[in-house]
């Protein structure tokens, strides 16, 4: 016992006196957890609570055009641009690229007409469905002009078709108004009054956002819920920069060859590192959960809710420390040198990310990836954090998470293990 | 009859991947309480034969007993019982004397008491009481060799093996350390000692065995071999034996 912990006094020494070690392994996800949570949630805020610059060059002279202007703005998701109607398409684009707004509209001349013909033609041919009218069937596919959606290419594609679904729904407004108007008509021979229109057309059904938390909360999901977890993952298994070096230099330093001549086994240098480094992904973890809660409303960001399950969140933050430290070990064992080791640590990690859901949602993933995504370690323990952070859940809700997890640490220490072996390390 | 500190009966052994054995049969008897050199030219398998005495090379047949142990077989006994002091430094560069001290001392298998004592006896002796907490990265060559002398002798083995233990330090700390090795001996420490440095060889050892292309060409106390030679010293035993051609390593 008094080895082990000579051992990891040894291990703590050192890892304290590697000021670069100690930068990449809190400095560095502190401040990417925090500009990522910045990033998205400005993103978010844009989408959500600020309004996105449009363009919007109405060039029909009727009434359908005022109507979609005043359709888009009603949205409120857009802060509106008019500019002239004679100004061009080139014009428009010069604009645009000056960034004067990301995105612009232009409404065709003959909207209005276009519009109101289609109108016609859709209540004529259901009026005629119904044996109401007896005048001939119209054409119900007249074609309106499109409507002209010029974006900056530097929009996202999802923020685009959000963009273009805002639009939709404004335009779908304006059509229907149309449709119920000519039926109005046609029915009554008279206009329809504005009351009516406007109960029939504007009295859309709301849609009341309900979160599916296990412990029945129904707080929103924020930006920094989603990101700190995330991001305390790749922290915890960037310590492959700092213990994966850390094995490969005692492996090939002098105090190596002394080691192997002393009646102690070199698995006990592990055990020591394990230990030392499980450490330290708890003191990560810590560290970001309580910048995430305590310090990320001075910078203007929603805070992180400590799930309720207190234990369950360490265990489960026990057991990814743990899946992190075994995979760094595994890469020092078998990497030749520490840039072997920092390269193929640092990329494999990034990859192992990227398919494992924390750089692009798992649901979004295609589904060849879906298998792959079950292999990386970073899935599971995000699943299990999301679990606990996201959904609300104790740590029974994210066994069949931890299953995984555990069964892929212990995979990762047996080919340690064998590398060890092979390797006369032990 | 006395058990020897170190008995090789018969030992092959061959680099992975080398066709031709290093050693081929190889016999040695070291004696308790000797001063022993092992010399040769560069490539003679000094080095590689000191790897396999302390166990950090496999040999492929024969045995080696280290105090009558066998050193495959009883292998954590055998490691109780001797030293290494390698020829590169090694030790954590990051740590300071005590702390290499206190981290090695343990896994010599010392309780925590007896590496506190032990360690301030070896500072002391070795004369590094004054920087015993500062980081040995920022110490001289010398300096390093006497923690490396220091690390090696924590748990006062029977048997120690030193290579090449003086290389590149000044004349002061080549003295201090001859002084330490002979005190050990004189306490009844087996050394077990290779060099370059001939005339210190001549200072320390009292039994040498010369070793070339893999085989013991001489083995005997120096005085003896020097009168069967006809040679007034080491280095001209050295080239009588091993003559006047460069001896340079596969590259």
């Amino acid at each position: 016992m008094y080895k082990l912990f000579a051992t990891i006094l040894k291990d703590l020494r050192i890892l304290t006196r590697d000021k670069v070690g100690l930068t990449l392994m809190f400095l560095m996800p502190v401040v990417l957890a925090i500009v990522i949570t910045a990033i998205q949630n400005s993103t978010f805020e844009l989408v959500n609570d600020n309004k996105v610059p449009l363009m919007v060059c109405n060039r029909d002279t009727g009434t359908a055009g005022k109507n979609l202007v005043e359709a888009i703005t009603k949205i409120g998701m857009f802060e509106l641009r008019e500019v002239s109607s004679d100004i061009s398409n080139r014009h428009i684009s010069d604009r645009m690229h000056a960034k004067d707004a990301l995105v612009a509209v232009v409404i065709p001349s003959d909207f209005s007409a276009r519009l109101n013909q289609r109108a016609k033609d859709v209540s004529s041919r259901a009026l005629n469905d119904f044996g109401v009218s007896s005048s001939s069937a119209a054409d119900a596919n007249t074609k309106v002009e499109p409507i002209t959606l010029f974006y900056h290419p530097v929009l996202q594609v999802s923020f685009r078709q959000s963009i273009q679904g805002a639009l939709r729904s404004a335009l779908q407004i304006v059509e229907t108004k149309q449709v119920v108007r000519n039926l109005y008509f046609s029915l009554n021979e008279k206009e329809i009054p504005d009351s009516v229109e406007n109960q029939i057309v504007t009295n859309q059904v709301s849609i009341n956002e309900v979160p599916v938390s296990r412990d029945g909360s129904r707080k929103i999901p924020n930006s920094t819920q989603h990101n700190i977890p995330a991001w305390t993952i790749f922290a915890m298994f960037f310590v492959v920069i700092s213990l994966g070096s850390s094995v490969v230099r005692e492996k090939l330093s002098g105090s190596f060859v002394r080691l192997k001549t002393l009646p102690t086994n070199y698995l006990v240098a592990i055990f020591s590192k394990q230990i030392t480094y499980l450490f330290v992904t708890l003191l990560q973890t810590a560290v970001i959960f309580s910048i995430g809660a305590w310090l990320f409303p001075f910078f203007g960001l929603p805070p992180l809710n400590i799930p309720s399950d207190f234990t369950g969140l360490l265990l489960v933050s026990v057991i990814c420390g743990w899946c992190a430290v075994s995979y760094a070990i595994c890469i020092g064992v078998y990497a030749q040198t520490q840039e072997q080791a920092n390269g193929f640590g640092a990329v494999s990690i990034v990859i192992l990310a990227a398919i494992g859901g924390l750089l692009v949602p798992a649901f979004a993933m295609p589904d060849s990836f879906k298998v792959i995504m079950k292999l990386s370690p970073l899935h599971w323990c995000l699943e299990a954090y999301y679990g606990l952070f996201l959904e609300g859940g104790k740590f029974k809700d994210v066994l069949m998470n931890i299953i995984p997890l555990l069964v892929i640490t212990l995979v990762i220490q047996l080919i340690a293990l064998i590398g060890l072996k092979r390797k006369e390390l032990i | 009859m006395t058990i020897p500190a170190v008995s090789i009966e018969k030992l092959n052994f061959a680099y992975q991947g080398q066709s031709t054995k290093t050693f081929s049969n190889l016999n040695l008897d070291i004696a308790e309480g000797e001063r022993f050199g092992l010399f040769g030219p560069n490539g003679a398998g000094k080095t590689t034969l000191m790897h396999l005495m302390t166990g950090l090379l496999s040999n492929s047949s024969g045995s080696i007993r280290i105090l009558g142990n066998d050193i495959k077989q009883h292998k954590k006994e055998v490691r109780r019982l001797f030293g290494f002091v390698p020829q590169d430094f090694s030790f954590y560069h990051e740590l300071s004397p005590v702390e290499n001290l206190e981290f090695f001392g343990a896994w010599a298998g010392l309780p925590a008491k007896t590496i506190k004592s032990r360690t301030t006896d070896l500072l002391e002796i070795l004369g590094l009481s004054d920087v015993y907490n500062k980081p040995v990265e920022k110490f001289s060559g010398g300096m390093k060799r006497r923690v490396n002398l220091a690390i090696g002798v924590i748990h006062k083995p029977r048997v120690l093996f030193l290579d090449e233990p003086t290389v590149g330090v000044d004349v002061q700390t080549r003295h201090a350390i001859i002084g330490y090795r002979k005190h050990l001996n004189s306490n009844g420490t087996t050394l077990i000692y290779t060099s370059h440095q001939l005339a210190e060889a001549e200072d320390l050892c009292n039994k040498i065995a010369l070793i070339d292309e893999g085989e013991i060409i001489a083995h005997d106390q120096l005085s003896s071999l020097l009168t069967q030679h006809s040679e007034e010293g080491l280095e001209g035993l050295f080239l009588n034996l091993t003559g006047k051609a460069y001896r340079d390593s596969d590259v």
